[in-house]
């Protein structure tokens, strides 16, 4: 058998490719990093609003609040610095982000009058006007000015007061003053223990 | 360019050396899996910080978010449920996620200049620029880590959070754990807290505990703490992986065999022109040539 030159340069060539597959590429090929994506954001601090445990988060916002910044919030994760998680969340409190952005969030004040089924949108105004007349109507009602034995007692016990996990010790002074102090209203409750 | 605060150790389908020469300190996750709750605040948190989309979680009987990792879920723990000879039930948490190999078989497997790259702090990350969507690397690994997308055809997987890294900070995973179940820090460090943590898991009754740092890929940059060392196949680790025989050879001698094969051919065709000099095509052939061309 006799081999031509053209054969042998086929052979040699093509085969050497096809065993070394692009082995001979002397491309420069760089890598790059990925940038920091937090790296020059507005820092703020702030509480996990779910459980009573008050883990610390800090809220990462674009720009650096110059005037003609408007802030987004781009990502949410644990603060190192907080004595109570040391920078760690949980798998809920991770995905405080999608909390605030998220377009099913609401942002207006929903209504849905007794008997319907229907909400409606309504100003604030409304809602806390509403909220200050029932209030009252229920406080002039039930009230109890004194029990059965004639001792004075001031207890408003068919309202109650909740309040949440990110209420500091100042915060929950003042509900305490508000409502107890000011409204007579004894069931007071809160989960913070910050 | 970042790129320049982390040097490149090795990248994939290079024949020149990688450029690098400076020194990093090798980092490394160090899982405790004894320790890990299955509260799956790692999984989120990876998704968080890599921008992911979500993704449909499947329901296969356990507490598992699904079967296995995706091009856009890099980090799943597995809920793996294990019985001792005993009788007794054993839950054994893992976290499935890029190992880091500090010989890594995808790097290896991989044809595409610059696709895959090692950096010299030990990370291996995927460039998916440069990615040509072969799937070598898929094969190349030994821990069936590298997905490929159907959209984009490029491969993902875990990035050891390389852009917080690579200015000092912990991965996100890290960071969110509340256990201490994960841990970061220099791979020399972390080791000596595996050694204790693996000595207090004996006195404990565990006496197989055992560190997962595989020398068949000559180590891992993600080192496991397992209760049950002997028997790493129970939280669905490969026993003593390494990067397979096949591209070890294709891509170690075969390719050499073959580059010399391609210029061995060339310079072989040129001395055999200056022996004997042009072809002589014999009459007929010019004749039938002739009638081909018309």
């Amino acid at each position: 058998m006799t081999t031509s030159r053209r054969d042998f340069l086929k052979v040699t060539t093509i085969g050497g490719v096809a065993v070394s597959i692009l082995g001979f590429d002397l491309t420069s090929a760089y890598a790059e990093v990925r940038e920091m994506k937090i790296a020059r954001t507005t820092e703020t601090r702030s509480t996990c609003p779910y459980c009573a445990v008050g883990c610390g988060i800090i809220i990462h916002t674009l720009g650096d609040k110059s005037a003609n910044v408007k802030p987004a919030i781009v990502h949410i994760e644990g603060d190192a610095d907080h004595p109570t998680n040391r920078g760690a969340l949980c798998s809920k409190g991770i995905t405080l982000k999608q909390d605030v952005v998220n377009d099913r969030r609401l942002t207006t004040v929903k209504y849905r009058a007794p008997g319907s089924s229907e909400w409606q949108e309504k100003s604030w105004d409304f809602a806390i006007d509403r909220i200050a007349h029932l209030l009252k109507q229920a406080r002039d009602e039930k009230l109890v000015m004194a029990d059965a034995q004639g001792h004075t007692v001031n207890a408003l016990t068919s309202v109650g007061v909740i309040g949440g996990c990110t209420d500091t010790n100042e915060i929950n002074y003042l509900l305490v003053k508000a409502f107890r102090a000011g409204l007579s209203i004894i069931p007071l409750e809160q989960q913070a223990r910050i | 360019m970042a790129g320049k605060v982390l040097e490149i150790r090795a990248m994939s389908a290079s024949s020149t050396p990688a450029p690098g020469i400076r020194s990093a300190p090798v980092v490394a996750k160090l899982i405790d899996t004894s320790a890990c709750i299955g509260c799956k605040a790692c999984e989120v948190a990876c998704q968080e910080w890599n921008d992911l989309p979500p993704e449909t979680t499947v329901q296969i009987g356990t507490y598992q978010t699904m079967p296995d990792t995706t091009p856009s879920f890099w980090n799943l723990i597995k809920f793996n449920e294990h019985e001792t000879d005993d009788g007794a039930f054993h839950w054994l948490l893992r976290k499935d996620q890029c190992m880091h190999c500090a010989d890594p078989g995808c790097l290896k497997a991989c044809p595409a200049p610059g696709a895959i790259v090692q950096y010299n702090n030990g990370i291996v990350d995927f460039q998916q620029d440069n990615c040509i969507g072969c799937g070598y690397c898929i094969a190349g690994c030994p821990f069936n880590v590298p997905k490929m997308s159907r959209q984009t055809k490029k491969v993902y997987k875990c990035t050891l959070c390389v852009d917080r890294v690579s200015v000092g900070l912990e991965p996100a995973c890290i960071k969110a754990c509340p256990t201490n179940c994960l841990t970061f820090g220099t791979k020399e460090v972390l080791l000596q807290k595996a050694k204790s943590r693996v000595a207090q898991l004996q006195t404990a009754g565990f006496l197989d505990a055992a560190v997962y740092d595989p020398p068949g890929v000559s180590g891992t940059g993600v080192v496991s703490i397992l209760a049950f060392g002997k028997n790493p196949e129970a939280y669905g680790l490969p026993k003593d992986p390494s990067v397979s025989f096949a591209v070890e050879i294709w891509k170690g001698p075969l390719k050499w065999i073959g580059n010399i094969a391609i210029v061995g051919g060339i310079i072989g065709t040129f001395v055999h022109y200056l022996r004997f000099g042009p072809k002589h095509v014999p009459e007929d052939d010019k004749a039938k040539q002739a009638d081909a061309g018309r």
